[in-house]
């Protein structure tokens, strides 16, 4: 048995937020994965982003497809609907539950093995049609339910626990997340909460495709001397090229940085984003100028993080197939049946 | 040629005869072809036509025949053709050799061909399209395209189809434009002109008016599949392009732009996407059922193979999830163009474990709508994959069919949905609950409650209230359940369809789909021939009680299938337990649609075998 509930008792003192909800009403079960496992800080960080977002739990859609990231969803938001589907596939069942409900806030889970390999296909026409939704790949560059299999991501050289080297080139998620047209484009890294939680929470708020590349270090199977993707690797090669600092709709405060360090992006709800910038020529509107700064710091050896690139008016899918602004699921008879009347007509129609 | 008509006695037939127009894909003849067969039936007499084709867009042979009886025969006659429009020079000598003796060829004479080019015992008919449009007109593509008319015209003389109801359909299709009606027109007189004045009009074969066609339509199972879909509710289409099932996605969004656009905001209340495999296809509808939509897909064998392992999810999981599988000849990519009935068995036990699937089978357009309409109720009410099994015969040829009705009282049936107000009330929410002691549990929306009636779908095995749980009591629990769902389809799926016989007889015949005109077809002719026959049209599995008690009831019971393996009688055998050797397989799977003529012989001889 993996299913463990949490105990429901809560300090009498804790935190609530605006809608009258503590941090632990966006928890889930208590996880299953390996002590240390970069996917929980991941789950903590999403719990944490809700929450500080005030969102209601039940208006989120969590999705999921195979593999130790995809059990996840059961770890945090358990008051939200939960879908943990086949592998590869969570991108057109979260694209099928969207088109049904437009209303609800889409979190997709999904992992390098989910995403990268077995649903390539999936993952990139997701983004290339603007599905308006959070995708999260906790990227830890193993198969670790199958027990230390290398992943598509995996970098070339990248040593195996048993010190077998990958010979294959890896798939870069956030290039291709650039190239297939995403406007919102992150990496962070698990053991970096500071970055990490600001980044889901400007993801959440974004009305279109939000990609999270999240290095997640695999401590059974990936953490060792010679692995591109353990958290000491990690630690070293980071290279942050800004930090967001909050996200809010209240007017912004900027005084305590240095001018032309700091940069507000207001987006189409009027949530601005606002972030430190740690390396100043770096522009998160370029597209182009994206990929070919991830190219070229990933050729140097550097795992680039952050904030990469963001539209700030994104269009979404809904917008290209002119969708009723009332959710589909809602709609009714009067909406959808033409009824007795029309179908005389087509009858007519057929003689 | 025109002697020979004197020489041959050709054949001598009112309203019932088979014609069959051999093309060049993509010449313009697929209009001028239409235009004949609607002609016909406007002059009050069946007219059932088949587009036979490769799976090619230009060049390649191209076949239409049109089936005409008064007595108001829709499906395959069988046997050879009664009258060969042969414009193609490629195709020639098959041609030729599909005309019934005494049967008339019908071609273009511009250009002389050897004397054993043809058949002694047919009557030849030849008309030099090619010099009369070449003289008339000086603009290639328009030469192409009146030779079909100036052919049509001469056609119309020789066999007394009406000119005047070719005049009123041109009239109709070219609405608003004077100019090409008149053009068309004159074309079509050149062509009755000439036949006039050259030949001994009328032949043997001819029309008359009738009253064969009453108030019935004429359309493709597709588009009223997509109609189906329509009026049942859909909202949520995703698909991916396959011959032959392509038309109904495509039809779907033609009527959905007509009738499912507010006026008020102009937006649409659906969405369609076009995704890029069938498994994306699947998962779409799945997710969008998930979440409360009505969602489906249409798609052919090769993509009911990929989607294999969605279908065990929405099974597993129940999820309410449409498929329309425009069935097609395989197995692989098989022939894309030649119908079968050959995913019986893929569909009702679809993905790995122990799985069994509702599915439906429509004969003609009318229920490919009635049908269509109804797999979003049974989909929402069981809450599991429903399919909707058509095939190419069907789906992609026009026939006549009884004209579609719609109850405007009738409503959704949803399901077993819990409400907000229900949760707050404090009812008990499991979402693998037997509450009802029908198999069918009760489900929760996603966004419904803020506290209550959360749940996790999953494809892996959980309790009763949907955890996760690997326990052997807990994991049959739930398929004791699934199977208990599966028995209540049986009452809720259309009824099989009984017709006995006016005699009392030993001999039974099942069959489905498509099969049903010439079965019915078929039975005449077995009855004119002292043989009777009851018959059993199967609409729907799991199969109910009325079936088994069929069978039950009949010495021996004929299944004529249109698949090598005798697919539906397997099912039958597996399901009923019934003895094999009472199911006599009629298996006709060339990729032809099933004739009544091949139904009739079959049986005649099996009934020979079971007598000795």
């Amino acid at each position: 048995m993996t299913f463990m509930a949490k105990p429901k008792l809560h300090h009498p003192d804790l935190q609530k937020n605006s809608l009258g909800y503590t941090r632990r009403d966006y928890e889930g079960t208590i996880s299953t994965l390996c002590a240390g496992c970069g996917h929980d800080s991941i789950s903590a960080a999403i719990v944490r982003a809700c929450f500080e977002l005030e969102l209601p739990p039940h208006r989120i859609a969590k999705l999921s497809g195979i593999g130790c990231s995809s059990k996840t969803p059961t770890y945090f938001l358990g008051a939200s609907h939960g879908f943990n589907s086949v592998h590869g596939r969570m991108p057109s069942v979260l694209t099928g539950a969207n088109l049904a409900n437009r209303d609800l806030i889409y979190l997709g889970v999904s992992g390098d093995g989910d995403s990268a390999s077995i649903g390539l296909g999936q993952f990139a026409h997701a983004l290339r049609r603007g599905v308006n939704m959070v995708y999260i790949v906790e990227n830890n560059g193993v198969y670790g339910l199958t027990k230390g299999q290398f992943s598509a991501t995996s970098d070339k050289g990248a040593k195996s626990k048993r010190g077998a080297p990958n010979n294959d080139e890896p798939i870069n998620l956030v290039g291709m997340a650039l190239q297939l047209g995403a406007t919102f484009v992150a990496r962070s890294f698990s053991g970096d909460k500071a970055q990490l939680v600001p980044l889901i929470e400007a993801a959440l708020k974004h009305p279109g495709a939000a990609f999270i590349d999240c290095i997640s270090p695999c401590v059974a199977f990936n953490n060792h001397e010679g692995s591109t993707k353990s958290f000491d690797y990690v630690r070293e090669h980071n290279s942050a090229v800004n930090y967001l600092d909050f996200i809010t709709t209240k007017p912004e405060i900027t005084a305590e940085y240095e001018p032309g360090t700091v940069q507000t992006i207001t987006q189409h709800d009027g949530s601005m984003l606002r972030f430190r910038k740690l390396d100043s020529d770096y522009d998160v509107n370029d597209r182009i100028a994206a990929m070919t700064y991830m190219q070229e710091r990933q050729a140097a050896g550097e795992i680039v993080t952050g904030l990469l690139f963001i539209d700030p008016n994104p269009q979404d899918l809904h917008l290209h197939l002119k969708t009723s602004a009332q959710p589909l699921n809602g709609l009714q008879e009067d909406a959808l049946v033409p009824g007795s009347a029309a179908l005389a007509k087509i009858n007519a129609g057929l003689r | 040629m025109l002697q020979q008509l004197d020489r041959v006695g050709g054949l001598r037939r009112v309203n019932d005869f088979v014609v069959k127009f051999a093309n060049v894909n993509g010449s313009g003849s697929a209009s001028a072809n239409a235009l004949f067969a609607k002609a016909v039936l406007r002059m009050g007499v069946a007219a059932t036509p088949r587009n036979i084709f490769p799976s090619n867009i230009q060049g390649l042979p191209t076949w239409y025949e049109v089936r005409i009886s008064e007595a108001g025969h829709i499906g395959a006659r069988g046997g050879g053709v009664d009258l060969l429009v042969a414009m193609n020079p490629q195709t020639w000598d098959k041609d030729i050799g599909s005309i019934e003796p005494g049967g008339y060829l019908f071609y273009d004479n511009t250009k002389s061909l050897p004397e054993e080019k043809f058949r002694s015992d047919i009557v030849v008919i030849g008309v030099p399209l090619t010099e009369i449009t070449n003289t008339a007109y000086t603009d290639p593509r328009q030469r192409q395209l009146f030779k079909n008319i100036v052919g049509l015209g001469a056609l119309s003389a020789l066999i007394e189809l009406d000119p005047d109801v070719i005049r009123q359909l041109l009239a109709e299709q070219f609405k608003g434009r004077d100019k090409l009606i008149a053009a068309n027109i004159q074309a079509l007189e050149m062509g009755r002109d000439w036949a006039r004045e050259n030949l001994d009009c009328p032949i043997g074969l001819t029309l008359r008016h009738a009253d064969s066609v009453g108030d019935r339509i004429f359309t493709t199972g597709n588009d009223a599949a997509a109609l189906g879909a329509v009026y049942g509710g859909a909202t949520v289409c995703a698909w991916y392009p396959i011959t032959p099932s392509s038309s109904l996605a495509e039809g779907f969004a033609r009527h959905c732009g007509r009738m499912r656009v507010d006026k008020a905001t102009g937006t649409n209340n659906f969405a369609i996407v076009q995704a890029e495999d069938e498994l994306a296809s699947i998962g779409m509808v799945i997710g969008a059922a998930w979440n409360g939509a009505r969602a489906f897909t249409s798609t052919s064998g090769p993509g009911i193979s990929l989607m294999q392992e969605f279908i065990g999810l929405a099974y597993f999981a129940e999820i309410p999830a449409v498929i329309f599988d425009v069935q097609r000849a395989g197995p692989s990519t098989g022939m894309p163009t030649r119908t079968q009935q050959a995913d019986i068995t893929i569909c009702a036990y679809a993905s790995h474990g122990d799985t069994k699937h509702v599915l439906l089978f429509p004969e003609d357009p009318y229920e490919c709508f009635e049908f269509g309409a109804l797999a979003f109720d049974l989909a929402d009410r069981l809450q599991t994959p429903i399919f909707v099994m058509l095939d190419l015969e069907i789906g992609m040829n026009e026939r006549l069919s009884k004209p579609f009705s719609w109850d405007d009282s009738r409503r959704f049936d949803r399901g077993k949905v819990m409400t907000a107000a229900e949760l707050e009330a404090g009812k008990l929410f499991g979402r693998y609950l037997d509450v009802d002691g029908d198999g069918i549990p009760y489900r929760t929306l996603p966004g419904t409650h803020p506290t209550k009636g959360a749940f996790f779908t999953r494809g892996t095995s959980k309790n009763r209230m949907a955890r996760y749980s690997e326990e052997g009591v807990d994991y049959r629990d739930n398929m004791e359940r699934l199977l208990r769902k599966h028995n209540t389809a049986r009452s809720l799926v259309p009824s099989a369809v009984c017709r006995q016989s006016e005699t009392p007889t030993p001999l039974g015949a099942i069959y489905f789909g498509s099969t049903s005109p010439a079965m019915t077809e078929a039975d005449a002719l077995l009855q004119d021939n002292g043989l009777s026959l009851d018959l059993l049209r199967v609409r729907g599995f799991p199969f109910g009680d009325e079936v088994a008690s069929f069978i039950d009831s009949h010495d021996q019971v004929f299944v004529i299938e249109q698949n090598r393996d005798g697919q539906l009688r397997s099912l039958l055998i597996n399901e009923l337990e019934i003895d094999p050797k009472k199911l006599t397989r009629i298996l006709h799977y060339d990729g032809t649609p099933i004739s009544a003529r091949f139904i009739a012989d079959e049986i005649a001889s099996r009934v020979g075998k079971v007598a000795s």
